[in-house]
């Protein structure tokens, strides 16, 4: 006779098989069978967050730093509302989850008992798929297939519901079983006829340029080693979204930057005159495309993606290659090799002209600001934090916000699953709970979360979660007491109403600090920065670092709304230079 | 230019819609009709009517058929989102002008009347292969197979003999010959 496994532990057995070594979760009633089993399992880490909105950010910096799922475990009711935000973040912005959710027992679905909902039925349109536990015999094989599901494909969010009862009944546990395929979901479907177009449309480009994204970097680390060597074999431009830094080495002379509505002058441009788009696992999104109708009016397309329904959804595209950008790359490679050697040598002179015409557009330096010696400007603190942490293996979370763009805009990555951002949903309080995940998965590395004093008062409870387990998380503030980014829209779009986005009654962030056990540090001058920031980087615990800055500063250059590519807004610098007037001052 | 006082874009010109009938073929299970439905709902799509049943007991297969207008790239995303979900085995799609589809609704018509009038209710039937289900002095209830518009037609005109009450089915659909959608 086989051992039976009640229910809780089967759950645990499945997180053993599928190689989970940590857990972010917050206990209750109708999932205390499952903590009843943790003390059972050593293999696991269970990291007690301080809402469930945190546990599931802090799983998503898990997987976005390391490429595996993120597990969480919520109980039932607020437990699970709390974590769907988490959860549509995860599915907008592809990262694997996994959220196992306590559930009433089943007698009782239905009748609204206390700390009940309908948690598949909430979660239906923000996962992947879900699953509500009916019968104990089916646990383990829907536990197996969740984390199939959630790895597979384009990655997301899963979530699995267990009844309580189910928690407690006894079975038989069934081994993970890799299944071949889920009901025909292929993922490469691309032949040697694509390759050899695609490779056809690269020799004949003379206006060429790379667009790439965060499904580059869910592919793998080998997959931004492949774009890296067919970017430095055609000496083609590249430009990333968001969600695609570090894909590409940000120092590089062919890096543009990053694309979209604050992405630079160059990039923004290219896109716009190109005669040959390559999107690498990017998807058309409307803050990279500005007005559809008038994007990029001249190019060929070609879009390799791993979701077919990704092909077509936004921009019409010449050449569609689906399948996973590994392989992808790795055939488009051979194919090149073997038909053009030395391609980037004999194709040089097609595109010089191209490179002249970006260079052009570079030496408008789009991402220049006006300095100031009284005041800390919010780019130059970021500048100054990438010089003094470029020679460490730092991982950047963020906030959403000015600060984010600007984040992305001068700090410089050079590796795949260093940046951890919210861009799909742009959810404000993700950034902290979101360091405490990645510095999980990577004690001995320095995590810093770039924020805005707004969003990180969203999340700032986890603090305390980073206290608990010594994360020496550090939580590096632009604070300029105002919704900066609604500021903004509100200063260029709204006729200057700034209608409730300034924040009267900021806490004291030094003394939440200290209450929190952490250390606070502040800086106001541009001159104290650089030691301050050392003094930050030297301490080996939390920190939070409330950095004053400029509070009228705006986020250039921009893409105003409705606008194409070629109409940027560049920042009071250039606006200075060039005096702009009449047409031009339309465009704000 | 109009201050859209947006940071989203504004809307581009409008395609053409075109009414298409998708029939999808998913496992039998709690919740996938929600699945397919919330994903037409949540993502703007349009239902105009709905029909299924399961089809397959031994291998637990439903057959859903959906008819929906669109234009041609949000057809495309209908089939492409429907393939993602994991319940989904395959997915058609016919225009509603293809010859060789057949589509079909079924109505149930009662009829309130006196005989003259209920005699005349099944004769203008008689097009549609009117089956008399229930029959009493006072009242019939036929049924009728036949096409959408058609129906909509008869439950117009039918009004004049009597008719009172009206049940229809979403559209079901096949395709003609020996050929079988793979």
């Amino acid at each position: 006779m086989p051992k039976l496994y009640s229910g809780a532990e089967i759950v645990f057995k499945c997180l053993e098989d599928q190689g989970v070594s940590h857990i972010f979760g917050y206990p209750g009633g109708a999932v205390l069978p499952i903590y009843d089993e943790l003390k059972n399992f050593n293999f696991i880490k269970h990291i007690l967050v301080r809402h469930e909105q945190g546990a599931g950010h802090a799983a998503e910096g898990y997987a976005r730093s390391t490429g595996k799922p993120g597990v969480l475990l919520v109980t039932s009711g607020p437990g699970a509302t709390n974590a769907v935000t988490a959860l549509t973040d995860a599915y907008m912005d592809s990262v694997p989850l996994v959220c196992i959710t306590g559930q009433v027992p089943t007698h009782l679905i239905g009748t609204d008992a206390f700390q009940e909902c309908d948690t598949t039925g909430i979660t239906r349109p923000c996962t992947k798929h879900n699953w509500l536990v009916k019968d104990i015999n089916d646990l383990s094989e829907i536990m197996h297939k969740a984390f199939e599901v959630a790895t597979t494909g384009r990655p997301g969010p899963v979530l699995v519901d267990i009844p309580k009862d189910i928690q407690f009944q006894k079975t038989k546990y069934k081994n993970y079983r890799k299944v071949k395929k889920l009901n025909g979901k292929s993922h490469d479907n691309f032949s040697q006829k694509n390759i050899d177009e695609l490779i056809k449309l690269i020799s004949k480009a003379k206006k060429p340029i790379f667009y790439t994204g965060g499904g580059v970097i869910n592919s793998g680390p080998k997959a931004s080693e492949l774009l890296r060597e067919l970017v430095y074999a055609t000496g083609f431009p590249i430009t990333s979204t968001l969600q695609g830094l570090g894909c590409f080495p940000a120092d590089d002379n062919q890096f543009l930057g990053m694309l979209g509505m604050h992405g630079t002058y160059e990039a923004n441009n290219a896109m716009y005159s190109c005669d040959l788009m390559i999107n690498i696992g990017a998807r058309f999104d409307d803050r990279i495309t500005g007005k559809i109708d008038e994007f990029s009016p001249k190019s060929k397309k070609v879009h390799i993606d791993i979701d077919p329904s990704s092909i077509n959804k936004n921009v019409k595209v010449d050449l569609p290659i689906v399948g996973d950008i590994k392989s992808v790359l790795t055939s488009a490679l051979k194919t090149l090799k073997k038909s053009k050697k030395n391609f980037s040598k004999s194709n040089k002179h097609q595109i010089s002209n191209w490179w002249e015409k970006i260079q052009k557009w570079r030496s408008k330096r789009s991402l220049d600001y006006i300095g100031s010696e009284e005041t800390i400007k919010p780019q130059y603190a970021i500048e100054r934090l990438y010089e003094l942490t470029k020679d460490k293996d730092t991982y950047i979370t963020t906030e959403v916000g000015q600060h984010q763009m600007w984040a992305a805009q001068h700090y410089k990555f050079n590796k795949p699953n260093r940046w951890m951002t919210s861009g799909g949903l742009g959810t404000m309080g993700y950034g902290l709970p979101a360091a405490v995940g990645v510095q999980i998965a990577h004690p001995k590395k320095l995590v810093i979360d770039i924020a805005g004093e707004a969003s990180v008062l969203m999340t700032m409870q986890e603090m305390s979660t980073a206290v608990q387990y010594n994360l020496p998380i550090k939580i590096f503030i632009l604070n300029n007491e105002y919704m900066g980014m609604v500021r903004q829209w509100q200063e260029l779009l709204h006729d200057k109403n700034y209608s409730e986005s300034y924040t009267a009654a900021l806490p004291d962030f030094v003394k939440m600090a200290e209450a929190y056990g952490c250390v606070g540090i502040r800086a106001k001058t541009p001159e104290e920065l650089d030691d301050k920031i050392n003094e930050m980087l030297n301490t080996d615990r939390p920190v939070i670092f409330d950095c004053l800055v400029d509070k009228q500063e705006n986020c250039f250059p921009m893409i105003p709304s409705g606008k194409p590519h070629n109409q940027m807004l560049l920042g009071p610098k250039d606006q200075k230079e060039k005096k702009i007037t009449g047409k031009g001052r339309t465009l704000v | 230019m109009a201050n859209s006082k947006s940071a989203y874009s504004v809307a581009g010109k409008k395609q053409k819609n075109d009414t298409h009938i998708i029939v999808v073929w998913v496992d039998n299970e709690a919740g996938v009709l929600a699945r397919v439905v919330g994903l037409f709902s949540g993502r703007g799509y349009n239902i105009e009517s709905l029909a299924v049943a399961e089809v397959d007991q031994k291998e637990n297969i439903s057959r859903i058929t959906i008819v929906t207008t669109g234009t041609p790239q949000v057809i495309d995303q209908i089939k492409l989102q429907l393939k993602k979900l994991i319940p989904v085995h395959k997915v058609a799609d016919f225009k509603r002008e293809d010859k060789n589809v057949i589509f079909k609704e079924m109505a149930l018509f009662k009829f309130v009347a006196d005989s003259e009038k209920l005699i005349k209710a099944f004769k203008a039937c008689k097009n549609f292969n009117p089956v008399i289900l229930d029959e009493t002095k006072k009242s019939k209830v036929i049924q009728i197979t036949a096409l959408r518009r058609e129906i909509d037609k008869m439950s117009k005109n039918l009004t004049k003999f009597g008719l009172v009450s009206v049940s229809r089915t979403g559209a079901v659909a096949m395709t003609r010959g020996s050929d079988v959608f793979k």
